[in-house]
């Protein structure tokens, strides 16, 4: 377009555009100067959200891990320094909800990557009506963390649910006070509500597979097997790794099915480290112990986003 | 299962046939079979749901099950309403998750625009305390949110459900990667122009990144429309409670209201299916991208 050519007058009124006539060292420096009030003008708004928000609570939180809520409301609380950092790091309610969230992340985040991947694998075939499955696959991406534990909790009633009466769980405590199939019943509800978001991931990466590779594999002789361990996999794995951390993450931020199922029980067997952490920050208002397990998820965050990041600049090189 | 897809078609058919020449009828019949095995095992507690909430409660509870309305009610739905507070529920919702989510699309789309285009002093450092807000979720910093909500008199408000979420690292991170995409000409041709940075982003990068803007959009639609959390601690009244929180009231019903329960759920999905038929793209597009963009 017009890159030297100017098109059209200056609009009147406007500050004159394009260079200015002489060296004109004042007008630049006022330009920039204008340029960078302008630039922060337009961040300004996101920044103000992030720094009351984000920034500031991240600091507070950390604070407030060094102080000990009082027993009583109304009293000061007391600084204690590191020790409640430590006392509460090495307590056994905190290793057991640690230990049980990596158990919610081992049931849910592997099955639910294997069940995404066959269903892409299953619906990118060339046939007919195969958009209809499509949609129907990933369909609970549409059923939020609330409607998918609201649907199972009362399928999972054991006077009238549907799915305790064919899993023989009809009357008696229910599957989902029994202290061995809570936690793997939780996971299912997870599994299922995720499953619509994993299959949309891994279909978009199977749409990413060139076909002149498989072309050539199938060329060159080989099964349909051996065509989907040895290219289409090898390929799909920067999408499968991505979805594993991201699974990860969700699954240490996963705290709607425990509250609407299960609320930690039944005898704390469902109480992973955010619902541990919510008890202990708005049933019990003990704000210097949530404190403490919100910087704990914190640093386990960090950890996980940091593999993650690195994982796509090694990406970015290898695509090159 | 072969991974193959829509372009080439003929020739692929082609191939196909002369290495396979047995059996494509049985294959077809098999991979069908397939297909509608894992749909039926995906569907089924959305297709039972639905059904449920037009069965009676002594329908649900009958034994063997009813897995068919041959005489659908739809009394759930309107019960929903009235002692579900559904209607005050819906209407919460819709008002918090536009409110976020144009927020969020208009920040995110001047941050994200600055980033790109204008040159301001430490925008580096400013754009990684950005990206630094993606490694610092919500759920770690809920103690003192609360209390500064707490302390602007926001307790159960709706400021307190919009407020916290009126910006985006995730947005403005898409929304530069994607501006940096118009070419530079068009930038100093609308200089040449005399389009100021306001007009070049409205008349040019906007228009321009429409796909961009609209997969965020229904992203961030998305997220807003499902949060519990957040909403769970800054609300106690029906009067500002989003239908996620609705949801959670609902379920206390007694067994006697199953199809109520069944119907509440069917109408806090409802908006949702209707932007995954609608916006099916977009959707795909948003939920993808951090994975594609990296």
């Amino acid at each position: 377009m017009a890159d030297r050519v100017p098109v059209s007058a200056p609009v009147s009124g406007d500050r004159t555009p394009g260079r200015p006539a002489g060296p004109g060292r004042f007008g630049r420096l006022g330009r920039s100067l204008r340029e960078a009030v302008l630039g922060y003008l337009f961040i300004l708004p996101a920044l103000a959200v992030f720094a009351v928000f984000v920034f500031y609570p991240l600091v507070k939180t950390v604070i407030l891990g060094f102080y000990r809520t009082p027993p009583f409301p109304n009293l000061p609380s007391r600084f204690v320094g590191l020790s409640q950092y430590r006392s509460v790091i090495s307590s056994t309610a905190f290793l057991e909800s640690l230990w049980r969230t990596v158990l919610f992340v081992v049931f849910t985040v592997p099955i639910g990557l294997v069940l995404g991947l066959g269903l892409a694998v299953l619906a990118n075939q060339r046939l007919g009506g195969i958009q209809i499955f499509r949609t129907i696959f990933s369909s609970t991406v549409a059923t939020s963390v609330a409607v998918a534990s609201v649907i199972f909790y009362t399928l999972l009633n054991p006077e009238v649910g549907l799915f305790s009466y064919w899993l023989g769980h009809q009357g008696g405590a229910g599957i989902l006070n029994n202290p061995t199939l809570a936690l793997p019943a939780v996971s299912v509800v997870t599994i299922w509500q995720n499953l619509g978001f994993t299959f949309i991931l891994m279909s978009a990466a199977l749409q990413g597979v060139p076909d002149e590779l498989l072309e050539a594999a199938r060329i060159d002789g080989s099964s349909q097997w051996h065509r989907f361990w040895r290219v289409t996999l090898p390929l799909l794995s920067p999408t499968v790794f991505f979805a594993v951390v991201v699974g990860t993450i969700g699954a240490f931020q996963a705290f709607g099915q425990i509250d609407l199922l299960t609320q930690g029980g039944p005898n704390n067997h469902t109480d992973v480290l955010i619902y541990y952490l919510y008890q202990q920050a708005f049933l019990f208002n003990d704000t210097g112990v949530a404190a403490v397990l919100s910087v704990v998820l914190f640093v386990i965050l960090l950890i996980l986003t940091f593999v993650q990041f690195r994982f796509f600049e090694r990406r970015v090189f290898y695509g090159r | 299962m072969d991974g193959e897809r829509s372009g080439d078609v003929e020739r692929r058919g082609d191939v196909e046939r002369r290495r396979r020449p047995v059996g494509p009828l049985v294959r077809r019949i098999l991979r069908y079979t397939l297909l509608v095995v894992a749909a039926v095992v995906v569907a089924f507690p959305i297709y039972i749901t639905v059904v449920n909430a037009l069965l009676s409660p002594q329908q649900i509870a009958a034994r063997p099950p009813t897995l068919f309305p041959v005489h659908p009610q739809w009394g759930a739905f309107r019960s929903a309403f009235t002692l579900g507070n559904l209607g005050i529920f819906l209407r919460n919702s819709l008002l918090v998750t536009v409110a976020i989510t144009v927020a969020e699309v208009a920040t995110s789309a001047l941050a994200g625009y600055a980033f790109a285009f204008i040159r301001f002093p430490f925008s580096r450092t400013v754009f990684v305390l950005f990206l630094a807000t993606l490694m610092i979720p919500m759920e770690v910093t809920l103690v003192p949110n609360r209390e500064t909500i707490v302390a602007l008199g926001w307790f159960n408000s709706f400021p307190a459900l919009i407020v916290p979420f009126l910006a985006s690292g995730f947005g403005t991170f898409l929304f530069r990667q994607s501006f940096r995409g118009v070419p530079r000409d068009l930038h100093d041709a609308a200089r040449l122009d005399g389009y100021g940075h306001w007009r070049f982003l409205t008349r040019v990068v906007l228009p321009l990144n429409r796909p961009a803007i609209g997969a965020f959009t229904v992203f961030a639609f998305l997220g807003a429309w499902n949060q519990y959390l957040w909403p769970l601690i800054v609300t106690e009244t029906n009067g500002v409670r989003t239908v996620q929180i609705g949801l959670r009231q609902l379920q206390a019903l007694s067994i006697n209201q199953t199809n109520v329960i069944f119907a509440g759920t069917v109408l806090a999905a409802l908006p949702i299916f209707v932007i995954l038929i609608v916006f099916q793209k977009q959707l795909v597009r948003g939920l993808t991208a951090g994975a594609v963009k990296g």
